[in-house]
């Protein structure tokens, strides 16, 4: 399908009715001084031959290695299936489509990810997905703001276990308006929140509380004490979850013990069926209950019947969104990402419940024979007691940059270096495996270790 | 012809006001404004309590066509929100000025008011609106 239909006749044509000369004229009116002159960054064309040749070479310097970092994104089988069906014409597109009349599977497809999301969190409606975790972590900030009447006070906890960049997003996003995202300490023993740390905020206005489980160090988090502790003191629960733990854990829909269960889930959806891609796209994911639903920003897709009386789907409560709304809509984020959500509904459909699950404990096996294999290394011990899922902080005896660059010269991502966003903990490594890895790749990465230790303090 | 019962005051943005014998006021949104919005689907009212300023929006009426503020004509404290509108929004439709009534204020005392017209002055802007 042709995006650009106009030929140069018709251009010519459009130009020649209204007086205009040139498609450059019709931006006379942007000041010379704000206008890009050239675009001397940008290369010359090259084509479809040269380009293959480019891209193979750049990935080939990239290598093959080993992954055992985590920290957000996870490596996961990925069955072909899932891009063969992806890739086809028919859903290649990143938005959501407005025309119901032209878009009956695309719209059917988004239904079908919002009840299988609804599902995997345990909460009553989901949206059409946002654009990735972090920015969802913000969406749910503002969101609270909207739909917890009770508070005025725009104050929002974000817990040091929860990933650092999450936090940086939604102070970008929302910092701007108001809000406040205030640190809570974790417990050094457990890498959990300090539920003594919450203490402290009790008697005054807070609006919500992020809560990761499982949390950025891998470790999981005591959320039903927690979402008890919020919602007896009017504050809301927003759960950022890992969805492939979702099918070993509980939903955060039932979370706590009054059976209240978290306000909002959202969460980064890349393990499910998105490659590890450098970074992106990836996708975000956002549920709550009905009852809010008004306050949640984003497309819905919904099920209706025509005229005659035949099922189909189309989108609904739109007048939440900014094309209504404008300045008042509940975001300014209005579209999703199509094409990474028609990925992991297939991949949910390919894995179902039974795939997912195996997934989920495989993983879980992998990480535990990881951490076991990594601290039977002399110099090197766990950071924090109690249970993680898939990853979990390793300390070292010794700085680990220089180990880590050692271990990456012998094709061992050996995880992510928590120095910077964690000085107290010390020559500390988030590590991570996932059921890619091998008993014999956890061996690799130990005896590339010893490897990388001895050069280094020869060094 | 919309409805404009004489008894009632009435705002430019189409909201109307009822001052009840207990001292509080009444508030709801025109026929006018019901019509010209369309089927309502979603009301949402201040809760009991909240202190509200003189042209603050106050409630969100939404229909098949728009979502559209509500502002508040008096400075006061919300008495009560309509409860009957979450589950039966089309008593707005159907009755704008009986069971459609959205909010119920304790005006603050001395407080400014919005410029409030009689029936007869909010006909007369219907029929320059075109209405």
């Amino acid at each position: 399908m042709a995006f650009i239909p106009h030929t140069s006749a018709d251009v010519e044509s459009m130009l020649a009715t209204i007086g205009v000369s040139s498609i450059e004229q019709l931006f006379d009116e942007i000041p010379a001084s704000l206008r890009v002159k050239s675009l001397d960054g940008v290369p010359v064309a090259l084509n479809e031959m040269q380009i293959g040749r480019l891209m193979s070479e750049r990935a080939r310097a990239d290598g093959h290695p080993l992954c055992f970092i985590g920290a957000g994104a996870y490596e996961h089988h990925i069955p072909a299936a899932v891009w063969a069906v992806t890739t086809r014409g028919e859903f290649y597109s990143a938005y959501t489509p407005y025309q119901a009349e032209a878009s009956q599977g695309t719209l059917q497809l988004i239904y079908e990810y919002q009840t299988m999301m609804a599902s995997l969190t345990g909460m009553e409606v989901s949206n059409a997905s946002l654009y990735d975790g972090a920015s969802a972590v913000a969406e749910a900030s503002l969101m609270a703001v909207r739909a917890n009447r009770k508070s005025k006070s725009l104050r929002i906890l974000v817990p040091r276990t929860v990933n650092p960049q999450y936090r940086r997003v939604a102070v970008a996003t929302a910092g701007n308006q108001g809000l406040r995202f205030e640190d809570v300490p974790f417990a050094t023993d457990g890498g959990v929140i300090s539920l003594d740390a919450l203490k402290k905020f009790e008697g005054e206005d807070i609006t919500a509380l992020v809560i990761q489980q499982p949390n950025f160090f891998g470790q999981l988090e005591d959320v039903d004490a927690l979402t008890d502790w919020a919602h007896a003191h009017g504050i809301f629960v927003i759960a950022s979850v890992n969805p492939t733990s979702l099918a070993l854990l509980k939903p955060p829909g039932e979370w706590g013990t009054t059976g209240k269960g978290a306000d909002i889930v959202v969460g980064e959806g890349q393990p499910l069926g998105v490659p590890l891609s450098s970074g992106g796209p990836y996708f975000g994911f956002m549920t709550t209950r009905m009852e809010y639903v008004r306050q949640m920003p984003g497309r819905i897709v919904g099920r209706t019947v025509d005229l005659s009386g035949r099922e189909g789907f189309t989108l609904t409560l739109q007048a939440r969104e900014q094309h209504i709304r404008r300045a008042k809509a509940t975001s300014n984020i209005c579209t999703n990402q199509g094409l990474l959500v028609t990925a992991a509904t297939i991949y949910m459909s390919v894995m179902g419940p039974v795939g997912l699950e195996r997934t989920a404990a495989a993983s879980h096996a992998r990480a535990q024979e990881l951490v076991s294999a990594l601290t039977a290394v002399k110099g090197v011990r766990r950071a924090f007691a109690g249970p993680f899922f898939h990853e979990a902080v390793v300390l070292f005896d010794r700085p680990v940059a220089p180990i880590l660059a050692s271990l990456a010269s012998r094709g061992i991502l050996g995880g992510l270096d928590l120095s910077e966003l964690y000085p107290e903990l010390g020559y500390a490594v988030l590590v991570c495996a996932t059921e890619t890895k091998t008993t014999s790749d956890i061996q690799s990465y130990v005896t590339a270790l010893g490897e990388a230790s001895a050069a280094v303090r020869a060094a | 012809m919309s409805n404009v019962p004489p008894d009632l005051r009435y705002t430019k943005t189409h909201e109307w006001v009822r001052t009840l014998q207990d001292g509080t006021v009444e508030i709801g949104i025109t026929d006018h404004a019901q019509h010209a919005l369309g089927d309502l689907v979603f009301v949402e009212v201040p809760e009991s309590g909240r202190t509200v300023a003189l042209g603050e929006p106050c409630a969100v009426v939404e229909s098949v066509k728009a979502a559209s503020d509500v502002y508040s004509p008096v400075a006061g404290v919300v008495a009560a929100g309509n409860p009957a509108l979450a589950a039966e929004p089309e008593a707005l439709n159907n009755d704008p000025y009986g069971k459609g009534w959205l909010m119920r204020l304790q005006p603050t005392k001395g407080a400014a008011t919005a410029e409030l017209m009689s029936a007869a002055d909010y006909q007369k802007l219907l029929q320059t609106e075109g209405a």
